[in-house]
């Protein structure tokens, strides 16, 4: 049983990564995640870690510094946010590509323009397709448990690939929430020490790392890279249960929230699980069959398994916190509607965008899209496949 | 140069390489425009050509000093033709085409013909 605090997500973070203790940290600040590497580098100034804290001037060098610490054999680990994530793009392929298992807390915050601080998860859907796994956590509690789980599947020999770990700017990380932490010395023997499978600083056995890949090569390498993160898919169950086994809160690939037998469902990702569930519970005391599926690894998405406990569903609504950019719907919805393609119910999947820059999502929102749902079941018919919850004007 | 070509779940994770020095096999060579020649009678033996090639093809010999260059590597990006301090230039590009079917010592003399 862990010790009951009362701290923010950004808290949650940075007492995460003191527990991990990492070799080397390299971190740039950007709103909402400053407060991470902060507590971080007062942490290491107080003698409660040793990390090497190397300051850069952006977050290109951040992740490039991280690369090079992590290719010399080193735990890595490092904290961003919307702009800053952005500008990692290129080495967030790099990172991925040599298959070096780094640890990032992200709060994810909407990319400017226009310019805005706030919540929503236009960064991390941006990146989903750098070869990073993703988790994305809920509150406070899950965005502990999940960087301590991220290390340990990150750094899985079957695995060897860098680990995102989500939460919702300001939603979850300026709010203070009660939450476990986990006594120092378990969270140690449970990451255990990490074996690099090739450091560059091994003089007995020289290594290039970041070469070259003509035509011949490079697509051998990149469908390599791709099992290693396919494969984290089983690492992330089994890690999940022997985190629950450990410390009693047990995670999977997704949470199924009233799910079985739920007719209207809501997919989200992130704090809005929060606020849906409770819209859930009300439902289900006037009997009305609703439930969510809450996403917890969008990256390797789990597909088969998210259809599997979709198939009570009469009608689906897909929350995504970021536009749709020009596709069909959001990221989740056109995944989430791709996986159900294959499945004998096909269910009428609708998806919103909501949350933008941090606009609130309360649970009269969240209602209005279980009243649709139950529209569309009772009339057979679907209005609008898209739509916007909380926009100031009719969506059209 | 026969390189196994491997699968793609027998290549090394993360583009990783183990033996150290195959660069050795990829011959940059054939990437080549244009050369550079070398003059030996003006050269000062500065080496800073051997410090400069990005592909180590200056050439040196036991007594440490600059000793031609090994087209089998040298790409043609002239740097070295570049940064060559001697005055005149102890080394100079010309296209590779120009270069075809001639000696080395053929074409210093071409090349060179003007400065004594
Ligand atoms: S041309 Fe370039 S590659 Fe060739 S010897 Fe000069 S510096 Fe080296
Ligand atoms: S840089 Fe010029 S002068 Fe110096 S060693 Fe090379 S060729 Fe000779």
């Amino acid at each position: 049983m862990g010790k009951k605090v009362a701290l923010t997500g950004n808290e949650a973070a940075a007492h995460a990564i003191r527990q991990i203790n990492p070799d080397v940290i390299a971190a740039f600040p950007i709103t909402p995640s400053t407060p991470i590497p902060q507590a971080v580098a007062q942490f290491i100034a107080d003698g409660e870690m040793d990390t090497e804290l190397v300051t850069v001037e952006s977050e290109h060098s951040a992740m490039s510094a991280c690369i090079g610490a992590a290719a010399a054999g080193g735990r890595v680990m490092t904290a961003t946010s919307a702009n800053g994530y952005a500008l990692m793009w290129e080495m967030l392929y790099i990172a991925s590509g040599m298959r070096l298992p780094i640890v990032m807390a992200v709060v994810a915050r909407a990319l400017s323009s226009p310019l805005n601080i706030h919540g929503d998860h236009s960064d991390i859907m941006g990146g989903r397709d750098t070869g990073w796994i993703q988790l994305i956590s809920e509150n406070s509690q899950e965005a502990y448990d999940n960087l301590i789980q991220a290390v340990k599947i990150a750094e899985n020999k079957d695995v060897m690939t860098p680990a995102l770990v989500a939460q919702d700017g300001f939603n979850t990380s300026h709010t203070i929430e009660i939450w476990e932490l986990e006594d120092d010395q378990k969270v140690k023997e449970f990451i255990g020490e990490y074996e690099p499978l090739y450091p560059m600083l091994n003089t007995d056995e020289p290594i290039t790392h970041g070469a070259w890949a003509p035509p011949n090569w490079y697509f051998e390498h990149k469908m390599n890279q791709l099992k290693g993160l396919l494969n984290a898919k089983d690492v992330v169950e089994k890690v999940g249960k022997e985190f629950g086994d450990a410390f009693g809160r047990y995670y999977g690939l997704y949470e199924a929230y009233k799910l079985d037998d739920a007719e209207y469902v809501i997919v989200a990702a992130g704090s809005v699980c929060g606020t849906t569930k409770d819209v859930v519970d009300e439902l289900r005391e006037n009997g009305v069959k609703a439930g969510l599926l809450k996403i917890r690894l969008f990256r390797p998405f789990p597909y088969k398994e998210l259809a599997e406990a979709l198939q009570s569903a009469k009608a689906i609504a897909v929350l995504d916190r970021v536009s749709p950019a020009g596709a069909q719907g959001g990221p989740l919805f056109t995944e989430i509607r791709s996986a159900l393609y294959d499945t004998l119910s096909r269910a009428p999947v609708i998806n919103y965008t909501y949350g933008l820059g941090g606009r609130d999502t309360q649970p009269k929102h969240i209602n209005s899209v279980f009243e649709t749902l139950k529209k569309i079941v009772e009339t057979g018919k679907v209005e609008k496949q898209f739509d916007c919850l909380n926009l100031r004007g009719v969506w059209r | 140069m026969a390189e196994k070509l491997l699968n793609w779940d027998e290549v090394l994770i993360g583009g990783v390489i183990k033996d150290p020095g195959n660069s050795k096999q990829y011959e940059t060579g054939s990437w080549r425009v244009e050369r550079p020649v070398w003059n030996p009678d003006t050269c000062i033996q500065c080496m800073f050509c051997w410090v400069y090639c990005p592909d180590s093809a200056i050439k040196v010999d036991e007594n440490g000093k600059m000793a031609g260059i090994d087209y089998t590597y040298c790409k043609g990006c002239g740097i070295c033709v570049e940064q060559c301090p001697s005055k005149p230039k102890s080394l100079k590009m010309i296209l590779e085409a120009e270069a075809k079917g001639k000696t080395e010592e053929e074409l210093r003399k071409e090349v060179f013909s003007s400065e004594k």
